[in-house]
């Protein structure tokens, strides 16, 4: 199996307010279709390797690949260009443009990205918020729906692009459990249906022992 | 690869939820623009009125002959007293003609140089106004009168009758309207005049003269050039002064010293004999500049304001959108973009209430004596006005802009989604 993520002895520090070393050789893989989520004590340095191997942050040495290329070291254009096309991201708080309609904000970036016309990026997003139920809320400004389904939105305009890689830094940490069992059961789906790779830090127990591979993270180490 | 779609899509959106502010903006931009553009059109119609009411009608180069003491008086011809000091009292100048030698020669020369629109002959004189047993002292001008109204707008200061009436008539005479009013004289009556070397003359008055400036309309008229010639027993190459209109008036000073030089005469050119007008135009328009400038300033920075509070209000959606794959550019050009609609829907706003307000002015009524064409307030609608407002528009936000927008690039997407 092709391997789409890839972390060679990433190290990072924080220079302030005093040197910390925050994140100690990291290296994993994650394989196309894999579904694995990360867990470990609360500061022990998960959202740092998140928005690491999300490109956002490139102030750390190692090495990271994603589809056997080299990410480190590109310019930040290119790296927009990346996470645009290749790396979808899910948030703990359900980061939409809340002046924006639902559709608005799961069509942008597609239409960011250019490849489709009007047209096809409408018909997409309106695919994946069928798939998520939320087909209703379309035409609802993102202000306006629940955390739910709020939730659901940052997914369906995560999956718009058909990314490489789904990351998510808590998303149902914020749910009740019934919200928090459909956002799995989603991320489930996408990755037993249409081979999706998944790498989501959790707090939950349950929601970590369903999936194929838990990452085990303390003091900014890899554990198990 | 910019997709100025989705940029101006989200700008537009960002515009319209905070519709408040962005009006505040614009009308800050409108408010500057329009206030240049009444200043600037009022403010010039009434400078070139101004410079029309005393320029225009003044000669670039004026060429007479000055009455002067001579340099050498007799006892320097004498050789003996070379080395003394020699005072003399009671120098009298020495008595020449007012007459320009060779006038009409020096006019043809003139008129064959490239630099001149035109050169014209005058013949002034002192005469005496005969009503019945009073005599009102005044001057008496021959003129080319069509000539005069094409060079020197004379048209604008008949008030009755016209240059072309008295061009056709042979002792046909323009008096200044003040004359007319003291003898009670109409157009169509007779008006006796007397040169100071005696005799009475009996002239036709075909039309009234007022320059504005009362003090000479007490004492001016004009009649053509043979008629004077005529009063005073003189020939035709009798001519006092010549007046010459330049292409460019800037060549007015350079070519008086030259004039000067050549023939010997004196040339006195507009800059000099009008130099606090220069000065008054200078500093009406550095008001109006300052005014509008400042107004500029005031609405840029009410823009700047705006548009770094809208930043720091938007501080999640530019993380979002930097997370989901928009550049530190796009953003960039998301913010500027905003900043330049302000200035461009403030800009064009700012325009109209300009042009609304000049042509308001336009139509209220300014009467005035001086001022005998003049009927409403002077306005000068000149497009380059309304092409400079809108630039200054445009520039000045983008300069509000730039600096918010280079903030909203520089926006580290990690450290917002951390501080929620
Ligand atoms: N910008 C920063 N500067 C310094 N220390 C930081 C910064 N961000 C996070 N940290 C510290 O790094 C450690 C890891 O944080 P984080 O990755 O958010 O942990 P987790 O997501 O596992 O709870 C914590 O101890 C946190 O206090
Ligand atoms: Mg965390």
């Amino acid at each position: 199996m092709s391997v789409v993520l890839e972390a060679k002895h990433i190290n990072k520090y924080f220079r302030k307010p005093v040197l910390f070393h925050v994140l100690k050789d990291i290296n994993f893989q994650i394989k196309k279709g894999e579904f694995v989520s990360i867990m470990g004590k609360s500061g022990c340095g998960k959202s740092t390797l998140l928005y690491i191997l999300s490109t956002m942050d490139t102030d750390y040495e190692g090495q990271l690949l994603l589809n056997d290329n080299l990410i480190t070291g590109q310019t930040r254009d290119h790296l927009s260009f990346i996470r645009n096309k290749h790396i979808g991201f899910v948030f703990q708080f359900h980061y939409l443009l809340s002046e924006f309609s639902v559709l608005e904000n799961v069509m942008l970036p597609a239409k960011k990205l250019a490849e489709k016309t009007h047209e096809e990026i409408e018909f997409d997003a309106y695919q994946k918020l069928k798939m998520l139920n939320i087909e209703h809320l379309a035409k609802k400004r993102a202000s306006r729906v629940s955390g739910g389904e709020k939730q659901r939105v940052a997914i369906a305009r995560a999956l718009i692009n058909n990314p490489s890689i789904i990351m998510g830094d808590e998303p149902t940490g914020n749910l009740d459990s019934h919200n928090a069992e459909n956002v799995f059961n989603i991320f489930k789906q996408l990755s037993d249906e249409k081979g999706l790779s998944l790498l989501i830090v959790t707090h939950d127990e349950d929601f970590a022992n369903k999936t194929d591979r838990i990452i085990q993270m303390g003091d900014g180490e890899i554990i198990v | 690869m910019t997709n100025w779609k989705v940029i101006l899509n989200i700008a537009k959106t960002h515009l319209l939820t905070k519709i408040k502010q962005t009006s505040t903006a614009a009308l800050g931009v409108t408010f500057g623009i329009g206030a240049y553009i009444t200043l600037v059109c009022f403010m010039t119609g009434l400078n070139a009125m101004l410079d029309d009411l005393i320029l225009n009608q003044t000669p670039h180069i004026h060429i007479y002959n000055e009455i002067e003491p001579s340099e050498n008086q007799p006892i320097t011809l004498y050789d003996d007293l070379k080395n003394s000091f020699n005072v003399v009292h009671s120098i009298k100048p020495k008595l020449t003609q007012k007459k320009i030698h060779n006038a009409l020669p020096i006019i043809s020369y003139l008129e064959d140089n490239q630099d001149v629109y035109g050169a014209l002959p005058q013949v002034k004189t002192q005469i005496f106004y005969m009503a019945g047993s009073i005599e009102l002292g005044g001057n008496l001008t021959g003129i080319n009168p069509v000539d005069e109204a094409r060079l020197f707008n004379m048209g604008d200061y008949i008030v009755e009758g016209s240059a072309e009436a008295l061009q056709n008539s042979d002792n046909g005479i323009l008096l200044g309207i003040g004359i007319a009013k003291k003898m009670s004289l109409k157009v169509g009556d007779r008006v006796q005049i007397s040169p100071i070397n005696g005799g009475v003359f009996p002239l036709k008055i075909v039309g009234f003269y007022q320059s504005g400036i009362s003090d000479i309309d007490a004492i001016q008229s004009f009649t053509n050039i043979k008629t004077v010639q005529r009063i005073l027993g003189k020939a035709k190459n009798y001519i006092t002064d010549i007046n010459v209109k330049l292409y460019d008036i800037e060549q007015a000073m350079p070519m008086s010293k030259k004039i000067e030089k050549q023939f010997n005469l004196t040339a006195i050119d507009i800059k000099t004999a009008n130099a606090q007008f220069e000065t008054g135009t200078t500093i009406r328009n550095l008001i109006t500049y300052a005014v509008s400038i400042t107004l500029l300033i005031v609405a840029g920075f009410g823009i700047y304001n705006i548009l770094n509070m809208l930043i720091y209000e938007k501080m999640n959606d530019i993380a979002i959108l930097k997370a989901t794959g928009f550049s530190g550019k796009d953003v960039q050009l998301i913010f500027m973009s905003q900043a330049m609609i302000i200035g461009f829907v403030g800009g064009v706003l700012g325009l109209l209430v300009g042009f609304g307000l000049v042509s308001i002015i336009d139509t209220i009524p300014f009467q005035t004596e001086a001022l005998p064409t003049v009927e409403t307030y002077p306005i000068n609608l000149n497009p380059l006005f309304f092409v400079i407002g809108f630039s200054f528009a445009m520039l000045s936000t983008f300069l509000a802009g730039y600096l918010p927008s280079k903030k909203a690039k520089k926006i580290d997407p990690v450290q917002i989604i951390r501080g929620q």
